[in-house]
């Protein structure tokens, strides 16, 4: 419930989103032209994409794979038959007067996304997906203000992308489950390496459906539903949702219009100015005049081939949260960050945590040391001068305590700089690594030789520990001062 | 109005053109020159022509003499003059589709059917007229002026191959490329008294075709002769990747059926009640049934078959044909190329720019067909229209397998009556509309069916018969019509000069 203290009567807000995801196939989905972004405008064009006069679609059978893999992903099902539709209407980056999509036997349907519900932390909270449909997509406009000449500029390099359109249940309730939602949904598919899901780019775009249920007086009244449009980044959606929850709660109040009263609506966000703005009026629903596209063939999808791409899935990014934790010991926290940082982060954890045997200080060591270089150099993990092998070889070393911690840092500090191995930077500093009977021998001389400390901390004074741990450094400087204090401690206790 | 220009050039046989031209007694470029030349005399009168490409064919011509002297290898039609309907993407000429809205439109690509003519060393000598993308049955749909029938000027050579059918019956050309979606290949073959055949669905490549009817249309061969139209058909047909409708099947030898004719043993099924219809012209209804008195005494089995759904066809075809027509005609907007109007108004907004481009753009006939195909496809309608009109599709493709599990060809009428009069059905779209009567069927099954010369009218105007087959069965069609031509000479007849 949003019951804010600016409103004077309960309400929900019902969030639905349609999300236009375009799919990393090499070419184009009716035909061979490439689909890299940013080429000079009207550079990657052939007959079939520039809808010239007798140019045919020829389907792209990888995007079907992927979308396929996608739909097992949120959970949906696969149909036995799927089918390309025309959907018509008339605008210039649409060359053809039809844009090939999916009417009526989209390629996947009821699914569902679970996310961490972002109120309550742990809790899950599933969002229906209705639908996952194909399409290709439309060009570019652009208006050309200058001058006031009132010219637009088409570009058609973007015309017939592959787009999966995937259309969720109006399940989420605030602002931020709609964020986590998005921020799930693009973890998930970056993952399964079907799109790179980069808002500004443009693979990835979404419209907002909202709209209220405000209780009054026991009766629940439904404001009518807005479509928000132009948000680029997922902080947008975000703050546009904000934005329109309270302006149709004000909307309402003033003139008490309901769902019933007006068709939906559609407003575009406005980033700078931090408002959602009326945009052209639809007709109250557009006669797409869809129909079965003669020119291409329905698809048949038989279940060996939906069984190999389940398959095929792998671990999907909860599942690896999951693993992560019951695996390694380490918080959700540490899991959450690890996965969102994607595949080559989870096997680089891995790699260390296994060769380390603690995944509790790989972990640690891994957001910070580890991500910290990163942000500070602008590497990717997969270029980190340390290796997976490495860290768990340097960690492995503290956790058995042969090395000590801060000395670790060292070695680590001196790998980012000059390449070697663990053993070969720890001679070059010329740490000696401390054997653990070494260690028990030197606190056995400390203890027998300080009998008053002994004394003391048996007597309740842990500090006093403070001095024969300075002592052993002096006399070893490559002791862990950590590991020092366990062995006295454990010695006093005997 | 036959222009033969030189007597010892058979402009009327791509096989004799041929063989001369291996014998060493006529080359490519005598024989183009004369085809030009026929063109040239005939164009005013009959105007078959939307576009005359004299250059480009004789510098083809003298290419392929020259590689003929210098011993290299040929294509199947080395030297052959053949028209392609205007309705077919050439990179080196316009496509117009006879339409305003395309006037001078030059594609960036060659229709898969082209590159095959050029592979084929084929001499392409110009694009021929026809109705107004493809939507009509007697070419006075055409932004471009009507083309006249050679038998007889006052009458229609057909349509919406109609300048195809009539170059070939002036004696111009031997072979042309011509589309079939109702009928556009066959009713303007019978009406010019030459053989044009529709080949099954998915034969040849719609690459590059410019699409009226998407399920419907298909491109086939038009010539004097069955085994000259087996050699077009040849050089034409073929799986197309590029066409997602294109078959997958083995490559037929065309030319070797129709140098077999035979129909002994061929069970051969009489369209009884096509041939009973009160409107089927009574001279067309003679020439049937001498057709049919032929093949049985040599030796076929003829039975009586009823397709029951058969008087559903024009109605279907109807709705289906202009459904798909407005939606492949969207793209012409005048956005993004061909005609966009310059009058203020159209400057004023997108919306006014679309619709004064379309209206002056298009013809009526197309902007009838695009209106009805919209609203049978809007909400509310969908259902009562389109869904109906494709169930009724499949009824009538299960009537044609039903038949062909007990015969192996059709034999019946083409067209209701032979040419008729430039202008007499002009103003009236359902007149025009029932001349499909008999030519739909096969489009709306995807079978293969043949126009054959069968007979000529007390008004000198020839008459045509048609053969239908199962699907991919082309060669019992060829077989059958090649034997036909043995036993007659309709086909070795000739418009007065």
């Amino acid at each position: 419930m949003n019951a804010s203290l600016e409103h004077d009567r309960e309400f929900q807000t019902v969030i639905g989103l349609e999300v236009h995801v375009q799919l990393k196939t090499k070419t184009k989905l009716f035909c061979r032209c490439e689909t890299t972004f940013g080429a000079a405008p009207n550079t990657q064009v052939c007959p079939t994409c520039l809808g010239l006069p007798g140019a045919l679609p020829v389907m792209n059978q990888r995007a079907i794979e992927l979308a396929i893999r996608t739909g097992l992903a949120i959970n949906c099902s696969i149909p036995p038959i799927t089918k390309w539709d025309r959907k018509q209407y008339f605008y210039p980056d649409l060359p053809k007067g039809y844009q090939i999509s999916q009417f009526d036997m989209p390629i996947c349907a009821d699914g569902y996304l679970e996310i961490a519900d972002p109120l309550s932390g742990d809790r899950l909270c599933r969002v229906g997906i209705i639908r996952a449909h194909l399409e290709e997509d439309a060009g570019k406009s652009m208006h050309d203000e200058a001058a006031g000449s009132g010219d637009s500029r088409i570009d058609l390099n973007r015309c017939g992308t592959p787009l999966l359109e995937i259309v969720t249940e109006p399940d989420m309730r605030s602002s931020a489950q709609a964020k986590a939602f998005l921020t799930e949904l693009k973890l998930l598919l970056t993952h399964l390496d079907v799109s790179d899901c980069e808002m500004q780019e443009g693979s990835l775009r979404v419209d907002a459906n909202v709209n209220l249920r405000i209780d009054v007086d026991g009766k629940w009244v439904a404001t009518p539903i807005v479509e928000i449009k132009n948000m680029n980044s997922f902080r947008a959606v975000e703050r546009a949702i904000d934005y329109e929850v309270n302006r149709q709660y004000l909307a309402w109040e003033e003139t008490g219009a309901t769902i019933d009263d007006n068709p939906k609506t559609t407003r575009g966000w406005d980033d700078q100015r931090e408002l959602t703005f009326p945009q052209r009026e639809k007709e109250a629903s557009a006669d797409y005049r869809y129909f079965p596209d003669p020119d291409l063939l329905p698809v048949r999808i038989p279940p060996e081939q939906v069984d190999q791409a389940r398959e095929m899935l792998g671990e999907l990014p909860a599942e690896v949260r999951t693993r992560l934790q019951t695996q390694y010991g380490i918080k959700a926290y540490d899991a959450d960050v690890i996965v969102n940082q994607g595949p080559a982060m989870i096997a680089y954890f891995e790699t260390a945590a296994q060769k380390s045997g603690d995944g509790k200080r790989t972990s640690s060591w891994l957001l910070q040391d580890v991500m910290r270089t990163m942000k500070e150099r602008d590497v990717t993990i997969q270029d980190f001068a340390v290796s997976a092998q490495s860290l768990g070889d340097l960690l492995g070393r503290v956790a058995t305590g042969a090395l000590d911690n801060a000395r670790a840092r060292d070695v680590f500090a001196r790998m980012l700089e000059q390449p070697g191995t663990v053993e070969e930077t720890i001679a070059a500093l010329g740490i000696k690594s401390v054997d653990s009977s070494e260690l028990e021998t030197l606190c056995r001389e400390l203890l027998d030789a300080n009998p008053q400390i002994v004394a003391d901390i048996r007597g309740g004074k842990q500090q006093a520990i403070g001095s024969l741990v300075g002592q052993a450094k002096k006399r070893n400087p490559n002791a862990s001062p950590q590991t020092v204090r366990e062995i006295l401690l454990r010695l006093v206790a005997e | 109005m036959y222009v033969s220009v030189d007597q010892t050039i058979p402009l009327d046989s791509a096989r004799d053109l041929i063989r001369l031209q291996a014998a060493g007694q006529l080359t490519a470029v005598q024989i183009a020159s004369a085809s030009l030349e026929s063109i040239q005399q005939s164009q005013a009168s009959i105007n078959a022509y939307t576009h005359v490409a004299s250059e480009s064919a004789l510098a083809q011509a003298a290419d392929i003499d020259r590689r003929r002297a210098a011993g290299q290898p040929l294509g199947l039609l080395a030297g052959v003059p053949v028209a392609v309907k205007d309705v077919l993407c050439t990179q080196d000429m316009p496509t117009t589709c006879a339409s305003r809205m395309l006037q001078g439109f030059r594609p960036p690509y060659d229709a898969t059917v082209v590159e095959k003519l050029r592979t084929a060393d084929a001499v392409i000598v110009g694009k021929t007229n026809m109705d107004e993308f493809a939507m009509g049955a007697s070419t006075e749909n055409s932004a471009f002026g009507l083309t006249r029938n050679p038998w007889n000027l006052a009458y229609t050579p057909g349509g919406s191959s109609g300048g195809a059918a009539a170059t070939v019956a002036a004696g111009s050309v031997p072979l042309s490329l011509g589309t079939d979606t109702g009928g556009s290949i066959r009713q303007p073959a019978a009406f010019c008294g030459i053989t044009g055949m529709k080949p099954t669905y998915g034969r040849v490549s719609r690459y590059g075709l410019v699409a009226f009817a998407s399920s419907l249309d298909q491109v086939g061969p038009m010539a004097w002769t069955v085994q000259d139209t087996a050699l077009l058909m040849q050089a034409i047909g073929g799986y197309e990747p590029r066409d997602s409708t294109s078959l997958d099947v083995a490559h037929e030898d065309y030319v070797a059926a129709a140098n077999a004719p035979a129909v002994k043993g061929m069970r051969i099924g009489v369209l009884r009640d096509a041939i009973e219809h009160d409107g089927l012209d009574d001279e067309t209804r003679q020439a049937v049934n001498r057709a049919i008195e032929i093949y049985r005494d040599a030796g076929a089995t003829i039975v009586d078959v009823s397709l029951a759904h058969s008087r559903y066809g024009v109605p279907t075809y109807y709705v289906i044909a202009p459904c798909e027509a407005s939606s492949n005609l969207s793209r012409y907007d005048g956005a993004h190329y061909g005609y966009r109007s310059s009058s203020s108004e159209a400057a004023q907004s997108l919306m006014a720019m679309y619709c004064r481009s379309r209206d002056e753009g298009f013809g009526p006939e197309v902007k009838r067909r695009i209106m009805v195909g919209t609203y049978a496809l809007s909400i509310g309608y969908f259902d009562a229209y389109y869904v109906k009109a494709l169930k009724a599709r499949r009824l009538i493709r299960q009537d044609y397998d039903a038949a062909f599990t007990d015969v192996d060809l059709l034999l019946g009428p083409v067209t209701p009556s032979p040419a008729f009069r430039l202008g007499e059905k002009v103003d009236d779209p359902i007149q025009m509309y029932l001349c499909d009567l008999y030519t739909v069927g096969a489009n709306l099954a995807g079978i293969p069916a043949i126009s054959i010369p069968a007979g000529q009218s007390r008004d000198e105007l020839p008459i045509g018969i048609q053969l239908q087959a199962a699907p991919l069965h082309e060669a019992s069609l060829l077989r059958a019509a090649a034997f036909f031509q043995t036993q007659t000479d309709y086909h070795t007849q000739r418009p007065s000069r």
